[in-house]
């Protein structure tokens, strides 16, 4: 490959309701090499609790990508996507959706809320490991990322 | 079976419509190379200037019967009308603001960076200078944004006329 890997580390945080399919996605991208470290949650209220630093997340880091599922728990994707991208902070974090039910409705809905891409949800080991990849060498290594705040 | 050409298997026999905003030829030429290369079918519309893109989205003009992008690479620094002002025009709209606008641009400028994720580009990519870096970009941008992307595009096939 012709690129220079990025010195930085990407701060991902995983919102993520299935801990079978979070720790998959989790492995896949920190034992990918490019040091990426994954934040986990499980659904969407502390996803916004997290985001917008309150109670015992008073001091979180601003991760550098979110990736969420659109189908959560207490508050749904949806709803934490229109959140992000209606605040003025937290907006020109990029946030990749996916959806293990996809449907027409759900990615455009999501799209229009200024989801900046939604992807198939992985069913298998190795498509875990390639979205991983590909998001790793698209996010890290190509597009330009806002420095962390 | 590679991941790659189980998402290839499963494309949509319609071409993926992108439209390539940028007034350098040299850029267009290796982009168009570089799509015409790729394994994803693809059809791609170049227009040099900002308000050409307006008209062209907005299907104003000769562009009336314009079919919709299914995403648009957009420079920033156009003639006429600003890659800037097309990426808020598109973002605000009602009627195009799903469509995945990935700035690729020249600009390294942070303010340039910041300023188009917060208008919602859905993505900022800084155009390499050097020919073999720009193609792997293309690259990239194909593998993530033509394949494990899903585009929110029409279902029904597409007119034969597009």
């Amino acid at each position: 490959m012709t690129m220079k890997p990025s010195e930085r580390v990407l701060e991902v945080l995983l919102v993520e309701d299935n801990p079978g399919d979070a720790e998959l996605l989790r492995e896949a991208f920190e034992e990918g090499g490019s040091g990426t470290a994954v934040r986990w949650l499980e659904d969407g209220e502390e996803a916004e609790a997290y985001l917008f630093r309150r109670g015992k997340y008073a001091d979180a880091p601003r991760p550098d990508l979110i990736l969420m599922d659109v189908n959560l728990p207490r508050r749904s994707g949806h709803e934490v996507l229109k959140l992000i991208k209606q605040d003025e902070e937290l907006k020109s974090i990029p946030v990749i959706v996916f959806s293990g039910s996809y449907s027409v409705g759900d990615m455009r809905k999501a799209y229009e809320t200024y989801a900046n891409c939604y992807i198939s949800k992985p069913v298998n080991l190795e498509q875990f490991e390639r979205t991983a990849r590909l998001i790793e060498a698209f996010w890290l290594q190509t597009a330009r990322l806002l420095p962390t705040r | 079976m590679s991941i790659l050409s189980q998402a290839i298997d499963m494309q949509p026999v319609t071409p993926i419509r992108i439209l390539m905003v940028e007034d350098n030829e040299g850029d267009i030429e290796l982009a168009l190379d570089a799509f015409n290369e790729s394994r994803i079918t693809n059809q791609i519309h170049v227009v040099t200037d900002g308000e050409a893109a307006l008209e062209y989205l907005f299907r104003r003009g000769k562009y009336v019967s314009a079919p919709p992008p299914d995403i648009v690479l957009l420079d920033i620094n156009l003639p006429r009308v600003s890659g800037s002002e097309v990426l808020h025009a598109v973002k605000q709209s009602d009627q195009l603001r799903h469509i995945p606008v990935v700035m690729l641009t020249s600009s390294d400028a942070e303010r340039d960076v910041l300023s188009s994720y917060q208008n919602y580009a859905n993505c900022y990519i800084t155009k390499p200078v050097d020919v073999f870096k720009f193609l792997e970009v293309v690259r990239t941008v194909e593998d993530f944004w033509l394949s494990i992307v899903k585009l929110p595009r029409l279902t029904q096939p597409q007119s034969a006329t597009a």
